[in-house]
């Protein structure tokens, strides 16, 4: 560390993650003397992802070499399961010649991201905490760890979802826990023959297929949550997103629930004889264009989770981190020019957030999570409840005229629960729709 | 709460799996006079590892921070804003490999 002690750079990124590394490798390509620094000793070893990272954003960051990451399964096959208490209704989409997605695991691949940083004259710190923000006349001008103070002109937050910075510094308060969901996965040891039996993979491809679950959770007072599961090389990935406020309101373990799905009969047998690998808990900021916070200040711009920068209803994240700090990195470069890192030359950060998919999609899905969240009962036990139904009568011979079964199920769909609630819920669906596309 | 007992364990269990390098002092702290008055003790069942349990003799909550996951959940879920929730020093705490 002592090397870093007299020096000064041109930009200090705080966290080595997909926005810190994008930041950092964006701002040393154009020439910047760049310092990425990050707490743990191995980047990625702090970090947990459901599964898969978006090729494309990655595409973009490493467009030559993006192909040697450490990836282990194109995720080109998904499906979604609405599970009642013993049954499970799905769609399902696969494009076997047209991966969009891979799955990883962070240590990895982090790994990997700074390791491609580094080759490209990236400084690189690891096991380095920054405690606080350096700032002289209104400038945000350095970080102070634990043992020393380091210099820069621009400082590049991305020290994920947390981000005791942001907080600290007053770019945004915490999340509120509606804001929140707690994620907790395991990694399940399969063989590589049982992966792709089990999940239908071509025998020796690196395809790999991803699954979420709603509903199936027996539980009384139903949470708003989402099962997960991603196929690795030889393993899977079981998760469960819950939450926070929903935890908190009816009194549940996120550990309890996820062993409720994994004993679900349809999601049991997936797992059936593998050994589990590792535990894992992450949160994901959720809050979204509502709780945007101040993206920038005289010499210091946020990236990635720390920003809120997620779309949960697709699972976007680390396509949003790798964009969003690409864009700090030009931005920095573009400040560095002129040699001027105030507010108002950093704002074409935000200018480029708001001109992308970023801030774009953020605004767009703003009431969405909301909506979803309002209607959980209908979400989580309703439908899938009454999916699992019709497809009783549809698949079944149960030696009873058709259209008597038919009708009944009708005439239940709308006598089980006050119509009311089917007209909320047209509502938020018309709501989510119409807000996305208007 | 026999029943709790048999979760436990499921916990700890899960716990094993991963690796630590463990600080020797908590980068969890509690305002005890806060949670002494707190009735629904939520970091007690929404924390994934199980950091926190309470003391009934004591009226305390036991932090058991070498198993803490880092993800944040109950500095957030706390309605008090009783704990003071930092990251362990540089090169400490959780060591995912597979996740």
């Amino acid at each position: 560390m002592e090397e870093f002690q007299t020096q000064r750079f041109d930009v200090i990124v705080v966290g080595a993650g997909p926005a810190g590394v994008a930041a950092a490798v964006t701002s040393a390509r154009g020439g910047a003397k760049v310092l990425l620094v990050e707490r743990s000793e191995i980047a990625g070893t702090k970090n947990m992802i459901g599964g898969a990272v978006f090729l494309s954003a990655l595409k973009e960051v490493f467009p030559d070499n993006w192909h040697q990451a450490p990836l282990e399964r194109y995720i080109n096959k998904h499906t979604w399961s609405l599970l009642s208490d013993n049954s499970s209704v799905d769609v399902s989409c696969d494009f076997p010649l047209k991966p969009k997605s891979a799955s990883i695991f962070r240590s990895k691949f982090d790994s990997w991201l700074v390791s491609q940083a580094k080759k490209e004259g990236v400084y690189f710190a690891p096991s380095t905490l920054v405690k606080r923000l350096i700032k002289k006349n209104g400038y945000y001008c350095g970080i102070e760890t634990e043992l020393e103070r380091i210099e820069a002109k621009v400082i590049i937050i991305a020290d994920g979802v947390n981000s005791l910075l942001a907080c600290q510094h007053g770019f945004r308060y915490d999340y509120d826990a509606k804001d929140t969901v707690l994620s907790i996965k395991e990694t399940v040891k399969l063989s590589k023959e049982i992966i792709e039996e089990r999940f239908n993979i071509t025998k020796g491809s690196n395809n790999g297929a991803a699954r979420n679950f709603l509903g199936g959770l027996k539980s009384e007072n139903t949470p708003f949550a989402l099962g997960f599961m991603y196929t690795y090389s030889d393993s899977v990935s079981i998760g469960l997103g819950v939450n926070l406020e929903d935890l908190r309101r009816y009194a549940l373990n996120p550990s309890d629930l996820l062993e409720k799905l994994k004993e679900h009969p349809v999601v049991a047998p997936l797992l059936q004889g593998g050994e589990m690998l590792e535990y894992s808990a992450h949160l994901i900021p959720e809050g979204g264009f509502k709780k945007l916070p101040k993206l920038c200040e005289n010499g210091v711009m946020i990236a990635g989770d720390a920003a809120g920068f997620v779309n949960a209803i697709h699972f976007e994240g680390t396509n949003f981190a790798f964009i969003s700090g690409k864009f700090a990195g030009e931005t920095a470069l573009a400040a560095l020019k002129i040699n001027d890192c105030s507010k108002r030359t950093l704002k074409l950060y935000e200018k480029k957030l708001k001109q992308s998919f970023i801030l774009k999609d953020l605004k767009s899905y703003k009431d969405v999570m909301e909506n979803l969240y309002s209607r959980t009962n209908s979400l989580m036990n309703y439908y899938p409840k009454k999916a699992a139904e019709f497809f009783e009568i549809f698949s079944g011979a149960n030696c009873i005229s058709k259209r008597d079964e038919f009708r009944n199920f009708i005439v239940n769909f709308i006598k089980d629960r006050s119509i009311r609630e089917l007209f909320k819920d047209l509502a938020a669906f018309i709501s989510s729709i119409f807000g996305v596309l208007k | 709460m026999s029943s709790d007992e048999v979760k436990k364990k499921t916990i700890e269990d899960k716990l094993t799996t991963i690796k630590y390098n463990c600080d020797s002092e908590s980068h969890l702290v509690l305002d005890a006079q806060l949670c002494k008055n707190c009735e629904s003790r939520c970091c007690t069942y929404i924390c994934p590892a199980k950091v926190y349990t309470y003391d009934e003799n004591q009226n305390t909550i036991n932090v058991d921070y070498e198993n803490c996951l880092e993800c944040g959940a109950c500095k957030i879920a706390c309605p008090y804003g009783a704990i003071d929730w930092k990251y362990p020093k540089a090169g400490h705490g959780v060591i995912y490999k597979q996740s």
